[in-house]
């Protein structure tokens, strides 16, 4: 790990003034993801702007239903928050279905948001990586790439699967993700939030220079729906999702009335499936239906040479998942 | 046994410190003036170093020294002989030349103040490389020719080719098993100081005495100079029984600077420099008649080695004797890879083999139409067929008969996909575990001390299993002290040479030879309460018992110990005693069991979980219930990270490993493991094989048990997976 000066804001203010002094400054919460990519190497901030201190860890309901998280709420506190738990059990569940209780612990909000990719070759400074290095080529192409590699939203020059649980449900539920820096706050739709890879898979977020994310606030809960995120991964815990589902869904009797379907462990970045979502609206609650829903999410898939098996493992986890729900 | 202290369940000794933290491990050790290394590790697989430019790195904060081929002292290979006990699996030396035989070979160290120190210029050192193509597995090296067969363990009686042709009922399968790696939770380790020529070092050690011997014949010293210490290990599964090259670079550097070195192998590289279970390539031919008698077993295996070691795999060490059949061929062959240097993984041999051999005899059943239990039972021998000797003591059927009624065998439906629970489909397995028993020479002392306390030591190692325990309880036993009074010294090469912790022998090997010492300490004790103007001066020291630290005449007067020592003004009374691992030509001594297993398996969501474990052993006397349990269940997991998660993966092209962490190397988690495991002791003394009757434990639990899984995702499934880990896309329908 590489020296770097350190400071701590009181303030969002102060935390991005002091950003803005470099240009390779990162900021740090909960240091889940900086720590440890620092300390291989993949990541060396020159200065580094903890931004614990400024506040921005509490959970609040809006007078219009949304609910707006602070970025410092730790993954932990927001999964067992009681209107998390009663409103937006797709979210709890994710939550808790990532990673380890003592890195929920320490993970915040902004930082799961933040979060970065899990490629072995990504994380090795050895190998060419477009995302560490842009134009040294993607070593996970024709390498080795099943578990953490993507099959929606993949490119010629990145295939890695957003690592995140808590951005799938997040997907699902829609919101914005709050920001704010030199020129002020601004919001930014959560699904436009995190980048494709396209050519610049370096580009992971449409943050500007020195944003700080603030909050994340989520659509008001869908009326009447129920929701749930199924995550399958080979082990039962501590693994990153080979494919997971963020569904909600709220039906008339038999009749699929809304439907929401986002999708983790398959997609570059936090998949929403609209198209799928729309194939089921006003439509029977049936495995068929379901089935034809789950072909539709993921038309356009195109696996590495060793994931082919999260085309037919992602279909299930939404017809599972939408099954769970409307049981 | 005189007590109910052999075989209780007591808690583990050396558990409070352990849990305190006071406990030190091999990097916990911080002599004055101490100072850090870090290694440098080739990001090649295969090639020459052309250069290494070290101009930067120096300039660094801290930088003391930076080592490498070009400044390294010369050193000597050990010989690498286990009777000399100085054997290591890679006797290339760290820096001995420029040849880059493996991706995460060290190619530099860095010497510097602190840790952080160290290691941030160890990433400015600046390593050139010619590179060659490197062979990146088992499979493309067998692509590159023949395999080099290993002839010294080799067997064959009968006509095994004749018979399998002839055979009405026929298996011919290959299995293969992936690198697995070791991964215990301590790294290895070395912290080193030198005084005088006499060298002390720290090591993450599974066998203090080896260690020892090995630095000092690559350092050319007698070994009376070196003293190895390991009194405490974060378990090892066989990486830690010989010396890898931190030993030599940490030893190699505090000599070359005057000062204390610390060297700590990074995870990363615990998966290349520390060694591996290597890849395998199993052939097996099983022929048997109408009735399921087998006619003809062929074990043909292959692994890999490195280019800078010869380690064979003996996958058919089992395959020799645990079934009764006439025409038998074992062979064992290696082909070379650019990886680190393969060792013995937990049940070296038969963990492997016997996931292929139990396969096949599961298959051999469903060809048949036999229940697989059954098939096992036709085939049951009481004697090892390859040696034509009876073993010392067998209850495998009786292993069979409990476990399948504690499991409820008889319930099992044997058509596939046929068991179901709501989404999932159950499958039930049943394989045989199996281990050869083992001993080994051993020395240990016994002080009955005049504070009260008796002093137990020993150089063996408690590696994480129980060992301190364990020999508390065998001095307890014979001394008639309650466990908190028995101090245990363990793991310092100082003490009577005692066996490595490995092979399942080092209970078998100590035990005894601590139990005799103690007897003679206890005889000493009685002698000086028999001497002229003593307690119990003239009487016949037969007749005199030790039980609650006190001698007692006949059950009737008594008298502290402590008051005959303090009487005759000697600190102690002690004794010393010797064991043979000798085991004589009568019989043939192995371990035996089986696993039942209960997989679930959701097709919907493509799911499979272990639901339920049932294993009975037969492993001799139990010494400690409590911890000879937790061994079998800490095997069964580790069988099912076998059966289902555990793959070292390599780059195809590059040959460097991908999943060297402990978020990508997959072991099971506790939420993976069963909550329903059921280990039943059979407790039965084998007095044939030592005078304590037991045959020790560590390994058997992890044979068989990823046969037992295959067979039930069989079961559920109707897929055979012969290569593991069986991932969910083997189970998936097309």
């Amino acid at each position: 790990m590489r020296d770097f000066s350190y400071m701590q804001a009181d303030s969002v203010g102060a935390a991005v003034a002091s950003h803005a002094k470099g240009n390779d400054s990162a900021y740090i919460s909960g240091g889940t993801t900086l720590l440890d990519l620092a300390k291989l190497e993949v990541m060396r901030p020159g200065h580094v702007v903890d931004v614990r201190k400024t506040g921005y860890d509490q959970v609040e309901q809006l007078d219009d239903g949304r609910l707006r998280i602070g970025t410092n709420v730790t993954n932990t506190d927001l999964a067992y928050h009681p209107i998390v738990k009663e409103q937006y059990t797709v979210l709890s569940d994710a939550l808790l279905s990532g990673a380890s209780t003592s890195i929920r612990n320490k993970a915040t909000t902004g930082g799961n948001v933040m979060q970065r990719a899990r490629c072995a070759y990504f994380r090795d400074t050895s190998a060419p990586c477009n995302k560490r290095e842009p134009g040294s080529g993607c070593s996970a192409i024709g390498g080795h790439a099943r578990s953490v590699f993507a099959v929606l939203g993949t490119s010629e020059h990145c295939v890695v699967a957003h690592p995140s649980d808590m951005c799938v449900a997040m997907a699902a539920i829609g919101g914005v993700v709050n920001v704010e820096g030199p020129n002020g706050k601004r919001d930014i739709d959560f699904l436009d939030f995190h980048l494709l890879p396209g050519d610049t898979p370096h580009l992971e977020h449409a943050l500007e220079a020195d944003e700080m994310i603030t909050h994340v606030t989520l659509n008001a809960p869908v009326k009447g729906a129920k929701s749930h995120y199924l995550k399958l991964r080979d082990r039962a815990s501590y693994q990153f999702a080979l494919a997971s589902s963020a569904i909600i869904v709220a039906t008339d009797g038999d009749t699929v009335r809304d439907a929401r379907i986002a999708m983790g462990g398959v997609g570059t970045k936090p998949w929403r499936a609209a198209a799928a979502e729309k194939s089921l609206i006003g439509k029977a609650a049936t495995e068929d239906n379901f089935a034809k829903a789950a072909d539709i999410a993921f038309a356009d898939a195109r696996p590495t040479d060793d994931n082919a098996f999260k085309i037919p493992l992602g279909k299930q986890a939404i017809v599972r998942g939408l099954q769970t729900v409307t049981a | 046994m005189s007590n109910d202290i052999i075989g209780a369940a007591k808690p583990r000794i050396d558990g409070p410190d352990k849990l305190s933290g006071r406990a030190r491990y091999a990097a916990d050790h911080y002599p004055a003036n101490l100072t850090y290394a870090y290694g440098v590790f080739s990001n090649i697989a295969a090639g020459k170093i052309t250069d290494i430019d070290v101009s930067k790195a120096k300039q660094q904060p801290g930088v003391i020294e930076i080592f490498h081929h070009g400044n390294f002292p010369k050193l000597h290979r050990s010989p690498s002989n286990f009777a000399q006990q100085n054997k290591v699996d890679e006797p290339r030396l760290p820096f001995e030349d420029n040849n880059v035989y493996y991706g995460g070979q060290f190619v530099a160290m860095v010497v510097a103040d602190t840790f952080e120190n160290a290691r941030n210029a160890a990433y400015f050192v600046d390593v050139s490389y010619q590179e060659s193509e490197p062979v990146t597995s088992l499979t493309q090296a067998l692509k590159k020719g023949a395999p080099k067969q290993a002839k010294s363990s080799r067997h064959v009686r009968g006509d095994a080719d004749s018979a399998f042709s002839s055979a009405p009922h026929q298996v011919d399968a290959i299995y293969t098993t992936p690198v697995e790696t070791h991964n215990p939770m301590e790294m290895h380790a070395t912290t080193a100081y030198w005084n005088d020529g006499d060298l002390t070092f720290y090591e993450a050690s599974q066998g203090v005495v080896f260690a020892k011997n090995t630095i000092a014949a690559v350092f050319g010293i007698n070994p009376a100079r070196v003293d190895a210490r390991a009194p405490y290990i974060g378990s090892g599964f066989g990486s830690k029984l010989w010396i890898w090259p931190n030993a030599v670079a940490a030893t190699a550097a505090s000599r070359e600077l005057g000062r204390p070195v610390q060297l700590v192998v990074p995870r990363a590289q615990m998966f290349t420099t520390t060694g591996h279970r290597p890849a395998t390539h199993q052939n097996i031919k099983l022929g048997a008649d109408a009735n399921g008698k087998l006619q003809a077993i062929v074990h043909d295996s292959v692994n890999s080695t490195s280019f800078v070691g010869h380690y064979v795999e003996t996958c058919g060490s089992v395959t020799k004797s645990l079934y009764d059949c006439d025409n038998v061929r074992v062979t064992h062959a290696t082909a070379q890879v650019n990886q680190g240097t393969p060792t013995s993984m937990r049940a070296p041999g038969a963990a492997p083999g016997l996931f292929a051999l139990e396969s096949a005899i599961d298959e051999l059943a469903e060809k048949i139409g036999m229940d697989p239990l059954a098939l096992r039972k036709a085939n049951y021998t009481e004697t090892d067929g390859s040696k034509g000797l009876p073993f010392s003591s067998i209850h495998l059927m009786e292993c069979y008969e409990r476990g399948a009624k504690a499991f409820g065998w008889d319930k099992r439906n044997p058509e596939v996909g046929s068991m179901k629970n709501g989404n999932e489909i159950l499958g039930w397995g049943v394989a045989a575990c199996n281990w050869e028993a083992l001993k080994r020479d051993c020395n240990a002392r016994v002080a009955l001390r005049a504070d009260g306390r008796a002093f137990v030591s020993c150089a063996t190692q408690d590696i994480g299993t129980g060992t301190y325990t364990i020999v508390a309880q065998t001095a307890a036993d014979v001394l008639g002290l309650p466990l908190d009074k028995i101090e245990v010294e363990l793991g310092d090469s100082a003490y009577p040479s005692g066996p490595l912790s490995g092979g399942s022998w080092a209970s078998a090997s100590a035990l005894p030879a601590i139990h005799a010492a103690a007897k003679k300490a206890a005889d000493q004790l009685k002698g000086y309460a028999v001497e002229e103007g003593a307690v119990f001066a003239d009487a016949d020291p037969e007749k005199i018992t030790l039980a609650d630290g006190k001698l007692s005449m006949d059950g009737g007067d008594s008298v502290a110990f402590v008051d005959v020592l303090q009487q005759r003004k000697v600190a102690e009374a002690f004794g010393e005693a010797y064991t043979s691992g000798a085991t004589g030509d009568e019989y043939s001594f192995r371990s035996f069991g089986a696993h039942f297993v209960e997989i679930a398996w959701d097709p919907g969501i493509s799911r499979l979980r272990v639901n339920r474990v049932v294993s009975a052993i037969d492993c001799g006397q139990i010494i400690n219930s409590k911890t000879a349990s937790n061994q079998v269940e800490g095997a069964i997991a580790m069988g099912i990270g076998m059966a289902l998660f555990e793959q070292t993966e390599y780059d195809h092209r590059s040959g460097m490993p991908v999943n060297n962490n402990y978020a990508e190397y997959l072991v099971p988690t506790h939420a993976d493991y069963p909550e329903d495991v059921n280990v039943l002791l059979l407790d039965y003394p084998d007095y044939k094989f030592n005078d304590l009757g037991l045959r020790g434990i560590g390994e058997i639990g992890i044979t068989g048990m990823a046969a037992a899984v295959a067979n039930a995702v069989y079961h559920a499934t109707g897929k055979r997976v012969r290569d593991l880990p069986i991932r969910i896309e083997d189970l998936m329908s097309a």
